[in-house]
């Protein structure tokens, strides 16, 4: 470890209130360029979706029970559950399925 | 002075600030789950109680702050914590702009910080969700339960993540990929491209995890040049005309 974790904190701190904070308090009008609005309305589903899969198959102790809790999290998901339903769903998926697998 | 002051704000305020409270009860529950599994990825990149929730505190941020905790465990440089976090909270830059949009004209540049302090997916969502102009106490009854229900989360996670069996650490280790499924899922329902770009970045990102150059980067890496050519083509090719 060469760098400082308080260092780290930080920095990210500083980062994501500037990214919250400036918007807020020095943009009074609509951001007039179409690309980059349509860039930062994409931006958010496509970097979750990349950090999601396949992370998620990488988390857990066997990669089947992973992969399960991505299917039945997205099917929960696709049908309105809860955003708490659907995390909590995930991990029971996980649980049980580990059961059987390991034992 | 100071008791007239407050107890005229209770009276002038005091039922949005109890509405934001009650809307940001269950947005604080499930934070506490989420940011418990959070504490996890904290402690495996070196953090400590207090140090996790600080960080949770000054960033309330899934994505970003699990982001960056691969930055810390990962022991990169600086400039790759700047760049990350830049990326995984990009879009609360536009929710920012969305709400600069919904104050009064005249309101004071505080409410427009302690407002900005805490722009989260669910508290953009329900502020939102409200008739303009904003009313930042609203803003703040929900923070007043979301901000310690995720701070006080993370140093828990850390403090106790320990202590779980290896079954509940991996059950629980899922729960923030499943809090972005419940986040990207339904609008990609709802909207073809984002349902489209969503199955897409799935598969780049899977397909870069074994690539022999891409898979070389950091996990941190790879994500930041996978969203930003994803959401580049996004652009380009479907720009969005509201």
């Amino acid at each position: 470890m060469t760098h400082s974790i308080w260092v780290y904190l930080l920095v990210m701190s500083a980062v994501t209130l500037a990214i919250r904070i400036l918007p807020l308090t020095l943009i009074r009008r609509q951001i007039k360029s179409r690309f980059i609005r349509s860039f930062l309305f994409y931006v958010p589903y496509i970097t979750l979706a990349v950090m999601t899969f396949p992370d998620i198959i990488h988390a857990t102790q066997t990669p089947t029970s992973g992969f399960l809790a991505l299917v039945v999290g997205a099917l929960m998901a696709w049908f309105g559950a809860s955003l708490f339903k659907v995390s909590a769903f995930c991990c029971v998926v996980v649980f049980v399925t580990e059961r059987f697998l390991i034992g | 002075m100071t008791s007239l002051n407050k107890s005229g704000l209770l009276a002038s305020h005091g039922e949005v600030l109890r509405e934001g409270v009650r809307d940001g009860m269950p947005i604080a529950l499930g934070y506490f789950v989420v940011a418990f599994t959070l504490g996890i990825a904290a402690r495996n990149a070196g953090l400590s109680p207090l140090q996790g929730f600080l960080a949770s505190f000054f960033n309330n941020a899934s994505a970003g702050e699990y982001a960056a905790f691969t930055v810390i465990a990962a022991d990169r440089p600086y400039l790759e914590m700047v760049l990350i976090t830049i990326v995984a909270n990009a879009r609360y830059l536009l929710m920012s702009c969305v709400l600069s949009q919904r104050f009064a004209p005249d309101a004071s540049i505080w409410h427009r910080i302690f407002v900005g302090f805490d722009v989260t997916d669910e508290i953009f969502g329900i502020s939102a969700a409200r008739p303009a102009p904003l009313d930042p106490y609203y803003n703040y009854g929900a923070m007043l339960v979301a901000l310690p229900g995720w701070s006080v989360g993370t140093a828990v996670g850390i403090a106790a993540g320990n202590a779980l069996p290896a079954a509940a650490v991996s059950a629980l280790s899922v729960a923030l990929y499943g809090m972005f499924l419940a986040i990207i899922i339904p609008p990609a329902r709802v909207n073809r491209v984002i349902g489209a770009f969503v199955a897409l970045a799935f598969l780049a990102s899977f397909a870069a995890s074994t690539l022999p150059v891409l898979s070389d980067l950091s996990g941190g890496t790879r994500t930041i040049i996978l969203t930003v050519v994803l959401a580049g083509i996004a652009a380009v090719k479907f720009p969005r005309d509201d």
